[in-house]
């Protein structure tokens, strides 16, 4: 039974090496395409949202190159995702595509629960097997985000634009076949070195956006249509409020490392907004606030067209905003998002920055 | 004597018998925003951001209306009305979204309630409520006590007495012509699925009952289905359904499906509406796969036209009616 599990970002990584570990044959679907989106939007409701109809478009994809089983993640509401799984099924049903699902439901309240599951889908392993097989997702993960991080700061300053990019998705190809946790930390270390190599302005000193939002659409490119590079390009140095170490830990952990974790950016969030109000909304309050506390000259916040825990916490930004004399800008993406588009509203966010620097700058001489 | 406003938006359409007695029998005077009107839509639609929902939208402007004309405006964040369920996300956020709307508000008596985990939260949500108006406990929960049995009254008139929501709030808001004519036994039905704030706001939904019932139709809703039957049949789905409305509604249409007397349904969602984005997806994948009535689904927002509404629902019930014939 070929395993298959949705794109998130780089997360696919991680959770291969583990399911590989246990056991289980893996076949990733292909990264996500135009034609992913057109299969996914095609066969979705409309106005679902846009996580779901990617998704979808993953599984059919996966499935025609042979995977007939769907790990995914369920949840207990209020929001949309806990209800994802359904009508995936439903909507496969219809489709006449016959692949099994198993559905993760959120571990209530420990690790342990998330352990089982995966023992349960791994035959009866041996825990010392599952525990390894979690280690080594966990440290590809972290590596990851040592690049990526790296990453987030070379793309403003290096002088050929794509240079950096390059070194990382050949990294990201070398960590998915390594499996020592050795190897795959000198071969984060080597990235960040080659990328520490490139010629660059080391005495650039770029404006710095936080990019804010719902998960799915800060961690994967494809769905922000490469929002990261597009502001390394101009110049910006762009820094996620969340990696996907951290939302591994928060999600599938629950917290239990000593990362920072969604309670520091639940407590920031507080006097504007102190309860959960499903998916990342919070979170997206709490990092905006952290953002202006911590320096950034700008906030974008992203998330997919019709998000309701981003439309509450789009609705309370422009208080921060005030409160914290920081810019904050909306981006709101669906299938029907162009890349030109977006560039130009990127531009004219970053020109207002600049602008807004300069006076500062200006007056306070 | 302090007036508490009350906005005529979301839960009022579900609440309000208990919150207005609870407050009356506080001795409080409890005021209504006025009926949806262009005004508030207008007010709703610039204040809130573009990509709210129109319910959200107008319960802005409906707060909006408020403000100036009383000491405390009832801001309750409803989070969970029954154990593991929700209403909606935006519903968890909506007074942190009001509070940073830039509106002027008065005193605000905010309270969470939230009963996903546990039922007795509801008492502890009262005496928070109350606390606003009297220190005297005693009197708080005697208030509360006596505004949960007109909620039963209102709920019962609908649920068994067939009695449609306007109709049923009458008799707390003592205002008339909203009342729609009663439930005849003869004369076909048309089921009518939706939240109470779309289907009940006689604004926001054009008017659609009366329009079915000018029509020649006798409209019912999710709400005149009992809770014994709506819990039964959305127990079939494969997962619980864990939003309260949406259940409401899968269960309602499920059990419309069996009845003969139901010969069309049609849902109602607001544009951009999440849960339903779900929920009606559900609903029209089971309605297709029975084929066995017309099934009409109408979104609407501030931009909706009447005469669009009018040809669809014209075109819905000449379906029926020759549907209706080729039987006879
Ligand atoms: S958080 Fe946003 S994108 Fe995720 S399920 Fe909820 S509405 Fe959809
Ligand atoms: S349930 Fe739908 S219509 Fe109601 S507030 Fe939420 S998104 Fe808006």
């Amino acid at each position: 039974m070929p395993v298959t599990v949705p794109h998130m970002g780089n997360l696919a990584i991680p959770l291969k090496a583990m399911l590989e570990y246990v056991g289980l044959e893996v076949v990733l679907p292909p990264p996500c395409t135009k034609r992913t989106l057109s299969l996914g939007t095609q066969n979705s409701p409309e106005f679902a949202c846009l996580p779901l109809k990617i998704n979808l478009g993953n599984y059919i994809e996966a499935r025609e190159l042979g995977a007939d089983t769907i790990l995914m993640a369920g949840g207990l509401g209020p929001c949309r995702f806990g209800y994802y799984a359904q009508i995936q099924r439903e909507i496969l049903q219809d489709l006449g595509i016959d692949m099994k699902m198993v559905v993760l439901e959120p571990p209530d309240a420990s690790i342990k629960d998330f352990l089982d599951d995966i023992r349960i889908l791994a035959n009866g392993q041996s825990w010392l097997t599952i525990i390894k097989a979690i280690q080594l997702a966990w440290y590809k993960a972290k590596a990851i985000d040592m690049v990526d991080i790296k990453l987030e700061e070379t793309r403003p300053r290096q002088n050929h634009w794509s240079d950096a990019d390059k070194i990382f998705d050949r990294f990201l190809r070398q960590v998915d076949q390594l499996n020592e946790k050795t190897d795959i930390y000198r071969a984060a270390e080597r990235a960040v070195d080659e990328m520490s190599a490139l010629p660059q302005d080391w005495h650039y000193e770029p404006i710095k956006i936080a990019i804010v939002g719902e998960i799915y659409t800060v961690l994967e490119n494809f769905v922000n249509l490469g929002l990261e590079k597009h502001l390394g390009r101009m110049g910006v140095e762009a820094k996620r409020s969340i990696y996907l170490s951290e939302w591994i830990n928060d999600h599938i952990f629950k917290g239990v490392l000593p990362l920072k974790s969604n309670k520091t950016l639940r407590k920031l969030a507080s006097p504007y907004l102190n309860y959960f109000v499903g998916g990342h909304g919070w979170e997206t309050v709490g990092s905006a606030v952290e953002a202006a506390r911590d320096g950034a000259d700008g906030v974008i916040q992203v998330a997919p067209l019709t998000c309701m825990p981003e439309i509450v916490a789009q609705a309370i930004l422009p208080e921060i905003s005030k409160d914290r004399n920081i810019p904050i800008m909306t981006l709101y993406v669906d299938e029907q998002t162009g890349e030109a588009g977006l560039v130009t509203r990127l531009e004219a966010f970053v020109d207002m920055i600049r602008r807004r620097k300069f006076i500062q700058e200006v007056s306070s001489k | 004597m302090i007036t508490v406003g009350i906005p005529r938006a979301l839960f009022y359409y579900y609440y309000f018998p208990l919150w207005k007695d609870f407050f009356q029998n506080l001795g409080v005077k409890v005021v209504l925003s006025s009926p949806t009107n262009k005004n508030i839509v207008n007010n709703g639609v610039a204040m809130a951001v573009d990509e709210a929902c129109l319910p959200v939208k107008l319960y802005y402007g409906h707060v909006l209306d408020l403000a100036d004309k009383v000491d405390a405006i009832f801001l309750p964040r409803l989070v969970s009305t029954a154990h593991k369920e929700f209403i909606c996300p935006k519903f968890m956020g909506l007074p942190d979204m009001i509070k940073s709307s830039g509106i002027k508000l008065p005193e605000l008596i905010e309270v969470n309630i939230d009963l996903s985990r546990n039922k007795r939260a509801m008492r502890k949500a009262a005496l928070e409520m109350g606390k606003h108006i009297t220190g005297n406990t005693i009197r708080i929960l005697k208030a509360w006590n006596l505004a949960v049995i007109s909620q039963r009254q209102f709920e019962h008139i609908q649920r068994s007495g067939g009695q449609l929501t306007p109709q049923a709030l009458e008799l707390w808001t003592e205002e008339t012509g909203n009342a729609t004519l009663g439930m005849q036994q003869e004369i076909p039905k048309v089921a009518l699925l939706g939240h109470g704030y779309n289907l009940y706001d006689r604004y926001v939904s054009m008017d659609i009952i009366h329009k079915l019932q000018k029509m020649g139709a006798e409209v019912i809703t999710a709400e005149n289905v009992p809770d014994s039957i709506i819990e039964e049949e959305a127990a079939r789905l494969p997962k619980r359904m864990f939003w309260t409305l949406g259940k409401r509604q899968i269960g309602a249409a499920f059990h419309f499906l069996k009845r003969p007397d139901v010969k069309g349904l049609i849902h109602i969602a607001s544009f951009g509406c999440g849960p339903d984005s779900l929920v009606g997806e559900l609903i029209e994948r089971h309605m297709r796969r029975a084929k066995t009535m017309p099934f009409l689904f109408l979104t609407i927002d501030e931009h909706t036209g009447q005469a669009g509404i009018v040809t669809r629902l014209e075109a819905f019930w000449d379906m029926i009616e020759w549907r209706n014939a080729q039987c006879q």
